[in-house]
């Protein structure tokens, strides 16, 4: 390992031409224009799960106001415990405390639980198969902070974890949805979470649109191309498939909010469906998230459609405005829309 | 079941016996075995029976009671002394001691707490038990319980930085619920504990830090008692530590003096000179 073999950003770089981007703040705001947004769903639905369910306790590391658990904080500070900057603690004692017949949820960034506190939340919570619920703000790509914050590779860590369910939200629906859900799960749960002002984006294509945990579920009909996503990949593939329609694509959106347990009957079902072009889409490395499952299920199922993968590239990202960011590693709804057409 | 009913009312000298017996049944199934971590059982085995033979509230015939005090083995290598304990309490029958370690054995090498009775944690990955310790001890005031929780760690675990956490957490949210047992042989993997990293004064490290804090003689009885009860009766508003000093492989003389105790070597014929040794040092 010498000096020259690492990788060095401090040359100078040419600035943009045009207005310039400041690093977003830590709080992004995903939604596109046209969304409405629901400001903090996830400590609002857990205010609502915990006046029906008495033994519902929550816990954060130093992080409760960036994960929105500061709702629950200010309705119920008798049931709020406040770990410090301890994660390694924070999983810990939500263990014991799962193991005294309570419901934890614990929360923190998705950086620091699936790196710094693995070890905790394998031996103390999956092993135990205790229903810890552990519920992270700033997953993938949703902040400019740099490899630090950008939790790239949380969903590769924990669909490698037995017992643990996994799960990547779209939107303000899937978490008001899932909230109650893997609250009555008897299981460890992960869970991403967009935090702050969340836009509502299923139910505005699909008005009928329920979070189902387990499931897997169809937005939006198509006949040339179908595009199974995660998180808030699955808002910008419905936006991308409005775009692919003006020029005579027609793409279908499959949304696959739990990564594991996978759906894979839906998912089988939708891939045998006539010949269509299979795509997925992520916020993730492309290493050992939706589309690594999505393509081993097809693979050891014998379908084999037309297959192609969007998500982040094997790398520490850089730091930098967001909307830079996504559009460098091609998650703006331009780089799916003419990702797609050059596939087809 | 309040303190009064405890199921195990004991003198000291019973204790003593105890004790024996608990290094007794440890060096059978170390030689069931052929290995196992004989030197910390050897060690702790005054501790171990402190705890259920005067200080723990449990009833052997229902290890999940609800009111129990719970004791948790956060050095699931030691889970050869535990096994030992459970079968003196009559939590565990005596006649598995001679599956310790074995395929489809309740007692596996490392403890786990879906295989074992009386096992409430799974151990092993040094540094977890002091923090679920505190998850627990908040549960039980949740609860307006009078239990109490116990955490036996080692000195080792002093070097893990999840334990400090800990430490500090039982003081933020004023666990006078928890008791922490350090078994301060001074051994780990590589040598002494403390030529791996600065110890410092352990006593006025946890006192900095806003515990109750006691050091006696381990392998002590009349001691070891006493701390209990300290520990127990103290009005001090936040959690209890006991660093107990104990000797590897105590009660065997000539295992004592084996340069590496860790993972003491014992050859085949020596497991029946070491029952000899002890059988020597019976209390009457």
């Amino acid at each position: 390992m010498t000096l020259a073999s690492m990788t060095r950003k401090y040359e100078p770089r040419r600035l943009p031409e045009g207005p310039r981007v400041a690093t977003t703040a830590m709080i992004a705001s995903l939604a596109a224009e046209g969304y409405e947004t629901v400001a903090a769903p996830f400590g609002h639905a857990l205010v609502e799960a915990a006046k029906k369910d008495d033994k519902i306790v929550g816990l954060s590391a130093d992080l409760a106001k960036y994960t929105d658990l500061h709702i629950f904080a200010q309705a119920m500070p008798d049931r709020f415990y406040q770990m410090g900057m301890a994660e390694q603690l924070l999983m810990s004692a939500a263990a014991g405390l799962a193991r005294e017949g309570f419901n934890p949820f614990a929360t923190t960034y998705a950086v620091f639980a699936s790196r710094r506190a693995y070890d905790f939340i394998a031996m103390a919570i999956a092993e135990e198969n205790l229903p810890v619920k552990i519920v992270c703000a700033l997953p993938g790509l949703t902040t400019g902070y740099g490899p630090s914050h950008q939790a790239t590779e949380d969903l590769a860590i924990f669909r490698g974890l037995p017992n643990m369910t996994v799960i990547d939200p779209c939107d303000a629906d899937d978490i008001i949805g899932m909230v109650p859900q893997i609250a009555a799960h008897d299981g460890p749960v992960y869970s991403r979470l967009p935090r702050g002002k969340v836009p509502s984006v299923l139910t505005r294509h699909k008005p009928d649109y329920k979070f189902q945990l387990g499931k897997a579920q169809v937005i939006r009909e198509g006949k040339d191309v179908l595009v199974i996503s995660t998180g808030f990949m699955t808002m910008r593939a419905l936006d991308a498939a409005e775009a692919l329609a003006r020029d005579g694509v027609d793409a279908a959106v499959l949304h696959v909010p739990t990564i594991k347990p996978l759906d894979t009957a839906t998912i089988l079902a939708e891939a045998r469906k006539g010949g269509r072009l299979v795509v997925t889409a992520e916020n993730h490395t492309v290493v050992g998230g939706l589309g690594e499952a999505v393509a081993t299920t097809l693979m050891t199922n014998g379908v084999t459609p037309a297959f192609r993968m969007i998500g982040l590239p094997d790398q520490f990202l850089e730091a930098g405005a967001l909307p830079t960011l996504h559009e460098m590693y091609g998650l703006t709804v331009d780089s799916i829309t003419n990702r797609i057409k050059g596939w087809l | 079941m309040t303190v009064e009913s405890r199921s195990f009312a004991a003198s000291n000298t019973s204790l003593a016996l105890r004790a024996w017996n608990i290094r007794r049944k440890a060096l059978l199934m170390g030689e069931v075995q052929g290995q196992g971590y004989i030197g910390q059982a050897l060690g702790v085995a005054d501790v171990l029976a402190a705890s259920y033979f005067h200080a723990l509230n449990y009833d052997p015939k229902d290890p999940e009671w609800e009111g129990r005090d719970r004791f948790l083995l956060s050095i699931g290598h030691y889970a050869i002394a535990l096994y030992a304990v459970l079968m003196e309490a009559g939590i565990l029958p005596e006649d598995e001691l001679e599956t310790y370690g074995m395929d489809d054995s309740r007692m596996p090498m490392s403890g786990m707490a879906s295989y074992t009775p009386g096992m409430e944690i799974t151990g092993g990955s040094l540094g977890h038990g002091l923090g679920i310790a505190v998850g627990m001890a908040l549960g039980l005031k949740r609860k307006n319980s009078p239990a109490f929780v116990y955490n036996l760690m080692s000195d080792g675990e002093l070097g893990e930085g999840s334990t400090w956490e800990a430490v500090m957490s039982g003081v933020q949210h004023k666990l006078d619920n928890l008791i922490c047992l350090v078994d301060f042989n001074d051994q780990q993997a590589d040598g002494k504990s403390t030529a791996a990293l600065a110890q410092g004064d352990e006593l006025a490290k946890w006192q900095a830090f806003g515990w109750h804090a006691q050091r006696v003689d381990g392998n002590d009885l009349d001691a070891v008692v006493a701390a209990f009860d300290t520990a127990r009766a103290s009005s001090h508003p936040g959690p209890r530590v006991i660093i107990f000093d104990t000797t590897m492989c105590k009660g065997v003389d000539f295992l004592e003096t084996r340069e590496i105790t860790h993972f003491v070597r014992v050859e085949a014929d020596e497991w029946a000179k070491a029952l000899a040794v002890l059988e020597e040092g019976k209390p009457q």
